[in-house]
Formats: C-alpha cells, sequence, structure tokens
C-alpha cells in the first residue's frame, strides 16, 4: 500500500491537486443531491455530456468531410457509405444535436421554474441563454452542411432572414453567403462558423457558466414566501449548506454522472437504430421543385412565419423574435429578486406555458405544413366517383390540371390548405360557387383570367354534383 | 518571485503575500502615499499597452481577411437562348451559370430565372425566388401560378401576389433582344427580397 501511496502523493502533489478540486468540492444543498429533488439538477450536465460527445462524433466527421460546394455532397454519400461506422457516426451527430436542444430547453426551463437566475446567479442564466442561442446556431448550421437540396435552400432562407434585421441587415446576410450571393466561399464560411467560431465561443462560455455554478453554489429549491433578499441571501445560503454538510465533491456528482451516462448510451444506441436524418436530392439551384424544410428545432419559426395574421411582416419576423431574445437575456436583471417559487409567481408561469404550448403548437403545425400544396395529388378517376357521367369526369380532371386540387380535398383525395370541397353543395349554390372561383377570396386566388367559362361550368357541376356520387371505396 | 508565494503545502491554502513589498502589487499605497506614478504601475502600463498593441497589429489583418467579401460583381447580361427557343405567352425556367464564379464552386454558381415570351419582341423575367422567405417558386402552367412550397405564398403570372403571406410581387429582371439572342440582367440572390434590380 505503502509503495502505491508515494507515486500518488507525488503525481497529487506536482499536479496541484487539492488546489484543482477546489472548485467543486464545496457542499451542495441536500436536496440537490439526494431524493426525488436530485434529478432536477441533472440535464445541465446532460448537455454537457451531448456536447461532448458532438465534439467526439464532429470531429470524425471532420476528419472525411470536404468543405467545397462541388464535392461536399458526395463526402457527405462518402461518410454515409464508405466509412466504417460512418452512418452510426452521422446519425449520433445528428441525435446528438437533437439532444442538446431538448435538455437546452429543458434545463432553461427548470432553472426558470425554480426561480434559479435571481441574485447573485444573474451571470449563470445570462451566460446560459447565450449558450441556448448558440446551440440553436450550431444546429443551424450543421443542417446545411449537409449540403443537399434543403441544406443549400437553408442558406438561402437563412440569409434572406438577416438581410431583414434593421440596421446591420444587408451586412448581416452579405456575411452569411460571404458576398453578395450565394458562391463558392458560402459553404466555408458554415464550416468555419459550425467547427471552428460557434464551438470556442460555447467552450469558452461553458468555462464561464461552470465556474459560476460552482462559484454561487448550486441553488437550493424555492420555498413559498422566501423571497430572495440580497441583503442576506449569500449567508443563508452558506448557514444552510453548512448545517446539512453534503460535499458535492464526489458524493454529490453520482446522480449527474448516471444520467450523463445514460444520454451518452441513448444517442449512441439510436445512432445505430434510427442513423442520421437522411439526405436530400443533391443540391440544385435550378431545381425549382425543391420544397426546403427546417429540421425540427426551427420547424416552429418556420410554421410562425406563416400561421402570422397577414401584415406586420417585420413585426413576427424581426422585431419579436430579437425581442423575445432581448427579453430572455436581461430577464435577471429586470427581476433578480422577491419570489422563487413557482407557486408565489403566477405570470412567469403563466408566460412559460404560453411560450411552450406555442413551441410545441407551431412545431407540430410545422411538421404538417398544411399550407404546402399537393403537388403529388392524383385525378379523381371514375372508380373512386363512381360515376361515368363524361361532365363530371370532365370537371373533376379539371379540377386536378386547374392546381384545384393543390389545396382542396374531395373525397380525401387532395391538399389540406383549402376547405375540403366535398360537401360544397350544402353550403352554396351554384351562382356562389361561381363567384367564388372566379373571385377568389382571402388565400383563394381568383381565376377569372385563368380558366375559360366553359371550365368554370365544369367545375361548378363537377362540385355540385359530386356529393352525391358514391365512392367506390367507402 | 510570484510562483513561490501561490506554491503551498498540501492541502493548505496559498500563502497571503507578507505585508510589506516582497515584489507584488500595492507599493505605492503600502508606501503610504498618493505618489503620482511610480516606476512599476509605468511598467505596468507598458504591459498593458503592449498587449493591447499586439491584439490590434494581429487583429487588423485577422478581422479584416474574416469579413472580406468579393468586390461587388457588375450585373451581367446573361444570355439564355434564342428567340426561337420561346413560345408566345409560355413560362418556362431558363438557367445560366453565375459570372466568373470560383472554380469549386460547382452547384452554389449555378442560377435560374423565369421567362415569359409576350410577344414578336417582349419578354418578361421573375427571379425564382419567393419575396417572403427567398424560397424557390414553382411555376404551374396548369394553375397559371407560381407556387411557394416553404408558406404556400402565391403569384400570378405577372408576379403580384395572389395568396399566402407574401407582401410584395416576385422581383422583375430586365430582359432584352441582342440579334435574335433572349438575355436577361441576372440578378444575385436577393439578400432581403426587398433590393429591386
Amino acid at each position: 500500500m505503502n509503495l502505491l501511496r508515494r507515486p500518488v502523493e507525488f503525481v497529487k502533489d506536482r499536479l496541484g491537486y487539492e488546489t484543482m478540486k477546489k472548485p467543486i468540492d464545496h457542499y451542495a444543498p441536500p436536496e440537490t443531491t439526494e431524493g426525488v429533488s436530485q434529478w432536477a439538477y441533472v440535464f445541465g450536465f446532460g448537455i454537457l455530456a451531448s456536447f461532448i460527445l458532438q465534439v467526439a462524433t464532429g470531429i470524425v466527421l471532420a476528419t472525411n468531410y470536404v468543405p467545397s460546394p462541388d464535392t461536399a455532397y458526395q463526402s457527405v454519400e462518402y461518410i454515409t457509405d464508405e466509412v466504417r461506422f460512418g452512418n452510426v457516426i452521422r446519425g449520433m451527430h445528428w441525435i446528438g444535436a437533437s439532444s442538446m436542444v431538448i435538455l437546452v430547453l429543458i434545463h432553461a426551463m427548470r432553472v426558470f421554474l425554480t426561480g434559479s437566475y435571481k441574485y447573485p446567479r444573474e451571470f449563470n442564466w445570462i451566460s446560459g441563454v447565450v449558450l441556448l442561442y448558440l446551440t440553436f446556431g450550431m444546429a443551424l448550421t450543421g443542417q446545411l452542411l449537409r449540403w443537399d437540396q434543403h441544406g443549400v435552400w437553408t442558406v438561402v432562407v437563412a440569409a434572406n432572414f438577416a438581410g431583414r434585421a434593421p440596421l446591420v441587415g444587408e451586412h448581416l446576410g452579405e456575411f452569411i453567403l460571404a458576398g453578395e450571393t450565394l458562391s463558392g466561399g458560402t459553404l466555408t464560411q458554415f464550416y468555419a462558423l459550425h467547427v471552428f467560431i460557434l464551438p470556442i465561443a460555447i467552450v469558452l462560455l461553458i468555462g464561464l457558466h461552470m465556474f459560476l455554478v460552482t462559484y454561487h453554489g448550486i441553488s437550493e429549491l424555492p420555498r413559498a414566501g422566501k423571497p430572495v433578499d440580497p441583503e442576506t441571501y449569500r449567508s443563508e445560503y452558506n448557514t444552510y449548506v453548512e448545517k446539512h454538510q453534503r460535499p458535492y465533491w464526489p458524493r454529490g456528482i453520482w446522480n449527474e454522472l448516471v444520467f450523463g451516462g445514460l444520454v451518452v448510451i441513448v444517442i449512441t444506441v439510436l445512432g445505430f437504430l434510427v442513423g442520421p436524418r437522411e439526405l436530400g436530392p443533391p443540391p440544385d439551384l435550378t431545381d425549382l421543385e425543391a420544397q426546403p424544410r427546417p429540421d425540427w428545432f426551427l420547424v416552429w419559426y418556420y410554421a410562425l412565419i406563416s400561421v402570422k395574421p397577414h401584415g406586420y411582416e417585420e413585426f413576427f419576423l424581426v422585431y419579436l423574435p430579437i425581442a423575445f431574445f432581448v427579453f430572455l437575456l436581461i430577464l435577471p436583471l429586470i427581476a433578480n429578486r422577491g419570489e422563487r417559487h413557482p407557486s408565489r409567481r403566477p405570470f412567469a408561469i403563466v408566460g412559460l406555458s404560453i411560450v411552450a404550448g406555442l413551441f410545441i403548437m407551431l412545431t407540430v403545425v410545422g411538421l404538417r405544413a398544411p399550407w404546402v400544396p399537393d403537388y403529388e395529388t392524383e385525378p379523381l378517376q371514375a372508380e373512386q366517383l363512381g360515376t361515368e357521367e363524361p361532365y363530371i369526369l370532365q370537371g373533376a380532371m379539371v379540377f386536378h390540371e386547374r392546381g384545384c386540387q393543390y389545396c382542396h380535398q374531395i373525397h380525401g383525395e387532395g391538399g389540406d390548405w383549402g376547405p375540403d370541397l366535398t360537401n360544397v353543395s350544402s353550403r352554396m349554390g351554384s351562382e356562389q360557387i361561381a363567384v367564388r372561383i372566379v373571385q377568389g377570396i382571402g388565400n383563394m386566388p381568383a381565376y377569372q383570367e385563368i380558366l375559360t367559362t366553359e371550365e368554370v361550368d365544369l367545375l361548378v357541376e363537377f362540385l355540385i354534383e359530386v356529393d352525391e356520387l358514391e365512392p367506390a371505396d367507402s | 518571485m510570484l510562483y513561490r508565494v501561490t506554491g503551498g503545502r498540501l492541502g493548505q491554502p496559498p500563502d497571503k503575500p507578507k505585508s510589506g513589498c516582497s515584489g507584488g502589487c500595492g507599493c505605492s499605497d503600502s508606501a503610504g502615499g498618493a505618489r503620482p506614478t511610480s516606476r512599476r504601475e509605468f511598467l505596468g502600463l507598458i504591459g498593458v499597452g503592449t498587449a493591447g498593441l499586439a491584439a490590434m497589429v494581429a487583429g487588423i489583418p485577422i478581422i479584416g481577411a474574416l469579413f472580406s467579401k468579393p468586390a461587388r460583381s457588375e450585373q451581367v447580361w446573361q444570355l439564355v437562348g434564342s428567340i426561337d427557343d420561346f413560345e408566345i405567352d409560355e413560362t418556362v425556367k431558363v438557367e445560366f451559370i453565375d459570372d466568373d464564379p470560383a472554380p469549386w464552386a460547382g452547384p452554389a454558381a449555378r442560377n435560374a430565372a423565369y421567362l415569359r415570351r409576350i410577344d414578336d419582341e417582349e419578354f418578361t423575367a421573375f427571379s425564382i425566388y419567393c419575396t417572403h422567405v427567398g424560397c424557390p417558386v414553382a411555376w404551374r402552367e396548369g394553375a397559371s401560378l407560381f407556387i411557394c412550397p416553404c408558406h404556400g405564398g402565391v403569384f400570378d403570372r405577372e408576379g403580384e401576389v395572389v395568396a399566402g403571406p407574401p407582401e410584395t410581387p416576385l422581383v422583375r429582371l430586365d430582359t432584352r433582344l441582342r440579334d435574335g439572342q433572349v438575355e436577361i440582367l441576372a440578378a444575385p440572390v436577393p439578400v432581403t427580397g426587398r433590393r429591386r434590380s
């Protein structure tokens, strides 16, 4: 034993082990290391574990990826098909990115719910909010490094959004494109952002964030009727943790290691089972049938700008997001004292519920994207309509050919955006239908100059009678 | 001097610097006066100044290169076909390659526009980018509409908004006819959608 102790002592002494462990060698509030409540305190570590895994899988990807607009797509194909475990690595990087976004949001919600951003932890929150933005920045830049059809159009759309920012918009847009248009320099710009600039910023901020967590101590669970008073908070906190004598190291960290380990295992298993987001078609800016879609973590925004009320463009696209981001940043500066317990902060809870509810609703709506015309829809056939009447079938052809069916359904066939027209005859007469077609209304374009009179007549008769028909398969 | 002060024994906090000056800071204070500038403070200033100067000197090329962008290219006339390639009253997609692209630009240099022949001499051309957030609008011949696949913006064949969230018409590009060849004045990807050619 003695034989071993000496080298151990040597290493400890020369490395300054005792000083090195000081930041984590302190007492933690007992509820953060015991019981059910300890599991509310593990998400930050889960993010850290995810991030470290992202760096590892990212290094593997970077060693095989060629950030040239000409060949990036092929190199991603190469990683997927040729590199050993390449597809799994891509899967882990994709699942890991999703995991980071989810955990960052959960972590932020937990901190908000327990009011842990209040005195003296203002900068814990502010550095965390910047990390939240950087995480989304990584998600965005990563999605277009795939450099498939979605990726290329993401750049164009991102530059358009940036271009709307007040004052610096045009410069920001041109910075994103690395020029005034999409060009040879655009992809390398994003590569540098995703691989160097944003990760370095993240590492530095994680360092600050973790220093602050240990410096101010882990926040205790809030108690109703016990507001934060900057005059007394620190001494009360110290008395509390001294009384319970629960060291954070090594006893208090076990739950975080368990959670972080589980996160890594789940990501890896899903990397095997689920794999990466499928690579879209190769990039082609002249393919105008492209249907760009953001990855799921930005779908809420994609949906927001579609469902917003008409007008108010700048407000919804630019000022609302900026206002929200700024609000999150300065939150602890405008509310750093008072009650921490959720039951005493009704407005905060209502606000959080609204934001979380909107996020989920917009994501669901955005994934369905009912406003997107259904180009794939097939013309209704005689057997589906259960009739051989030529004028009905002609009407069905016009309904399909002239694009009505992109947005309107009949007997379950067609797009989702406009009303289902199967029963339209019960709502409108033939005159009304004709007027609606010719003049349009709201999001329904006027077809006056597009359709011939005969076509309008055929459509009207078709729509009036289609309700009476018995589709064969129902 | 400094390393000996902080070294310390195992498990012990670093020794506090003894009062009086062993070489650390605070000399001028402990000397008990508002002496204007000691030699040590002056040297400290030089240190800070040199570091700041170094950051600036190195920063000029680094920041400058990071934010450099290619010179603004003139808009150029792009040949998109001979007049006989186009039927009157038909809207078609035309493709062209950016002027003077980087050798590695590949697909990033390829570009498209919509072109409609109005009569013997006249053409109308539209940018393909939706004025909402810049997705590519698709021309649907049957419906005679440009439809955006992202948020359902719809434009008629004159480029006017007829449905969906966009608020401004499709950007028109200039066209001209030279010796029976059709050319359009290609605009770059509009960064804001507001910039008109």
